[in-house]
């Protein structure tokens, strides 16, 4: 794994919102990074920002009132933050798709499912744009096809209302999808929908990017569907990554004190109670807590949270990596020290 | 579980007029948001009632709160009918009251908190000391007395929910309609908002009518669970029931597309029922039983006839509306007999 490029990989992203009364510090220097072909989660509370981050990503953020201090966002080895319109056209065409959560606000309601499918289509890239009306028409059909709606020549002249809610979901999956992207962001993909819908939808998007290899960043505050949809998974609290784990091993064995106690605050299915959940509320970004800003809300905290902020240490290997004190090395924390001092 | 009914829902109705057909035979068209919905609430349980969105769980609780007429059917409280007088007496207005989904919306926001707890006991309770109120219910829900002196804006997602939980208290009522009280809140405060209902369900010997979609949070509240579809009720149990041996196809497709944190509760997921269909319109609700068209086992029958409610517990309280369960012959015949006059018709 380690061997491969990362197909996206952001470097010690910062972005501020300068607002009336001050700035608001909400992404403070987080690593992210996907490989082609794996499927990355990313969970935190309302708040917490993850779509900050993907909008960071897109660069779609309105600037002002954002502002990126500091940091990187490589996408297939090119700084996102420093490239041309032209080639932000391009990579928003081609290189990146992203499916919404609210698949009735995502869609125009006044122009047909197949208007909208043939403009992204014939939008995509310059080539695109010199095909036959036919041609872009055949392609906007094959899209609703693979996402396993019938009759999509019925489809393609209806209206978003005249579609139910997994219907509308289905064709933003196949829209995101008809440019073919290598990477596809899913921000809360399903839940807008009911439950029997939503599992319909996510074994659909799973099916569909295993087949076609892409990477995908799926967003969620629901623990329960990255347990079921991604390899690895991002924990994301007050604008800090705090975790970041396989799948399979985050569930086992969570490791930050706040990933613990999201995880105990869920309730479960086999009963056992309501846990208290976690004390206390995210803080404000106006004035984040110095140091961890977990801290004000950690059952664990230490002298040491309250000072300085926690670099990423490992729990057993590379591939699981948290930023929290109590997984302090000595030696580690040692250098860490004295860069801050420095600092 | 204590015996004695507070709440009954008989045959419950509540048909919405959308638009109407044509133009010489008019005749409306409606939303059969509640279709004959019966079941009893006792004393002193949180019964709950699932469904997807517009099942029609939140047209219950605004029937029961008096803010819509039933089409057809009755609610009683105490053996007394909700709906006998043009309007609600002040002394059953005050037993029955309700938290809303979204306390972003349902507290006035150019109100202090004082002002909104004080709403109710104005009107309830005129001849007592306010303020003393006010503290009183700020602090049984452990919120401390200055907070009467903010406004909505200044609290948390999750205290203002439990203010607008106090408000509901304020009139000291006996059931408690709780629609969704916490879907709008994230995981981590949720659990301080379900702690306080159990706790001053326990201290205040409150009954509760709990709706919500979300079945983990049903699992470990409510004693029995009522599931609902497309306004009927497909399947009632005690929740251990419920969650150890669901009957209903439904039931079991609902809970086989919940995704859980560990493999404890995987295993607690009935064997796999995919997903399969749309929720169909309930404008145009599809003949006989309306879950047909995304049922794994469906049969002829159920294309036909609309099923009726069976026992199908061991030990009674289990129901099931489902043709899978036998029908007594003489309810199947009558069924049958309905059915074939519609088609007449």
């Amino acid at each position: 794994m380690s061997a491969q490029t990362p197909i996206l990989d952001i470097k010690n992203l910062s972005v501020h919102f300068r607002v009336y009364g001050g700035v608001l510090k909400v992404l403070d220097g987080i690593d992210f990074h996907v490989f082609p072909g794996e499927k990355v989660g990313l969970v935190g509370e309302t708040g917490c920002g993850k779509t900050t981050t993907m909008k960071a990503i897109l660069r779609v953020l309105p600037t002002p009132p954002a502002v990126i201090p500091n940091g990187e966002i490589l996408f297939k080895g090119q700084n996102v933050l420093k490239m041309s319109e032209r080639k932000l056209l391009d990579m928003r065409g081609q290189g990146i798709s992203m499916i919404f959560q609210d698949p009735t606000s995502a869609l125009n309601p006044v122009f047909t499912i197949g208007q909208q499918l043939e403009a992204v289509i014939r939008h995509a890239s310059p080539q695109n744009h010199r095909l036959s009306r036919s041609a872009i028409e055949q392609r906007a059909r094959l899209a609703l096809r693979e996402v396993a709606l019938a009759d999509p020549d019925r489809l393609l002249n209806s209206y978003p209302i005249q579609l139910s809610g997994g219907m509308r979901q289905r064709v933003c999956i196949g829209m995101a999808l008809s440019t073919d992207p290598e990477l596809l962001i899913a921000d809360e993909p399903g839940t807008a929908l009911d439950v029997t819908i939503q599992d319909q939808v996510l074994r659909l998007l799973q099916r569909l990017v295993d087949e076609k290899q892409k990477s995908v960043i799926l967003i969620t505050h629901t623990l329960g569907i990255v347990r079921q949809t991604t390899d690895r998974v991002y924990v994301m609290y007050a604008g800090n990554m705090v975790e970041v784990a396989p799948t399979k091993r985050l569930f086992a064995k969570p490791a930050h004190p706040y990933t613990q106690g999201l995880m105990a605050a869920v309730p479960r299915l086999s009963g056992g109670g309501i846990s208290e959940g976690i004390p206390g509320r995210i803080p404000s970004y106006m004035n984040p807590p110095v140091g961890c800003r977990f801290h004000t809300r950690c059952p664990y905290a230490m002298p040491v949270c309250e000072r300085l902020k926690p670099p990423v240490f490992t729990v057993d290997d590379e591939a699981h990596q948290v930023a929290c004190f109590l997984y302090d090395a000595p030696d580690k924390v040692q250098a860490y020290k004295q860069e801050q001092v420095a600092v | 579980m204590s015996g004695d009914v507070v709440l009954r829902v008989e045959n419950l109705k509540k048909h919405f007029v959308v638009g109407h057909t044509g133009v010489i035979h008019r005749e409306p068209i409606t939303v059969k948001a509640v279709d004959g919905v019966s079941f009893e609430i006792r004393r002193g349980e949180t019964f709950g009632i699932v469904g997807e969105s517009g099942s029609g769980k939140s047209t219950i609780a605004y029937i029961t709160m008096g803010m819509y007429l039933p089409t057809s059917g009755t609610i009683t409280y105490d053996g007394r009918d909700l709906f006998a007088e043009k309007k609600r007496p002040i002394g059953l207005k005050k037993e029955i009251q309700i938290v809303f989904q979204d306390p972003g919306s349902s507290l006035n926001p150019r109100q202090s908190i004082k002002q909104i707890l004080e709403l109710p006991l104005r009107i309830h309770n005129p001849h007592a000391n306010r303020l003393e109120e006010v503290i009183r219910l700020l602090d049984l829900v452990d919120l401390p007395p200055e907070y009467m002196h903010k406004y909505p804006r200044q609290l948390s997602g999750g205290e203002r929910q439990i203010v607008a939980i106090a408000r509901a208290l304020a009139t000291n009522p006996s059931v408690v309609v709780l629609d969704e009280p916490t879907s709008a809140l994230d995981v981590s405060v949720q659990g301080k908002v379900l702690n306080l209902l159990i706790r001053l369900q326990r201290e205040l010997g409150l009954t509760y009518m709990f709706i919500t979609h979300d079945l983990s949070v049903m699992r470990n509240l409510a004693s029995r669970v009522a599931i609902m579809y497309l306004g009927r009720i497909a399947e009632v149990a005690a929740t251990e029931q419920f969650f150890s041996n669901p009957q209903h196809p439904y039931t079991q497709m609902l809970l086989s597309s919940i995704p859980v944190i560990s493999e404890e509760e995987e295993k607690l997921k009935p064997a796999k029922v995919v997903s399969t269909g749309e929720i169909p319109s309930p404008v145009n609700l599809p003949k006989g039983c309306s879950f047909h068209t995304r049922c794994p086992y469906v049969m002829d029958v159920c294309k036909r006839v609309d099923p009726v409610m069976v026992d199908v517990g061991q030990r009674g309280g289990h129901i099931a509306r489902c043709h899978l369960f036998e029908q007594p012959p003489e309810v199947a015949q009558q069924a049958e007999a309905v059915a074939a006059s519609q088609e007449g018709a």
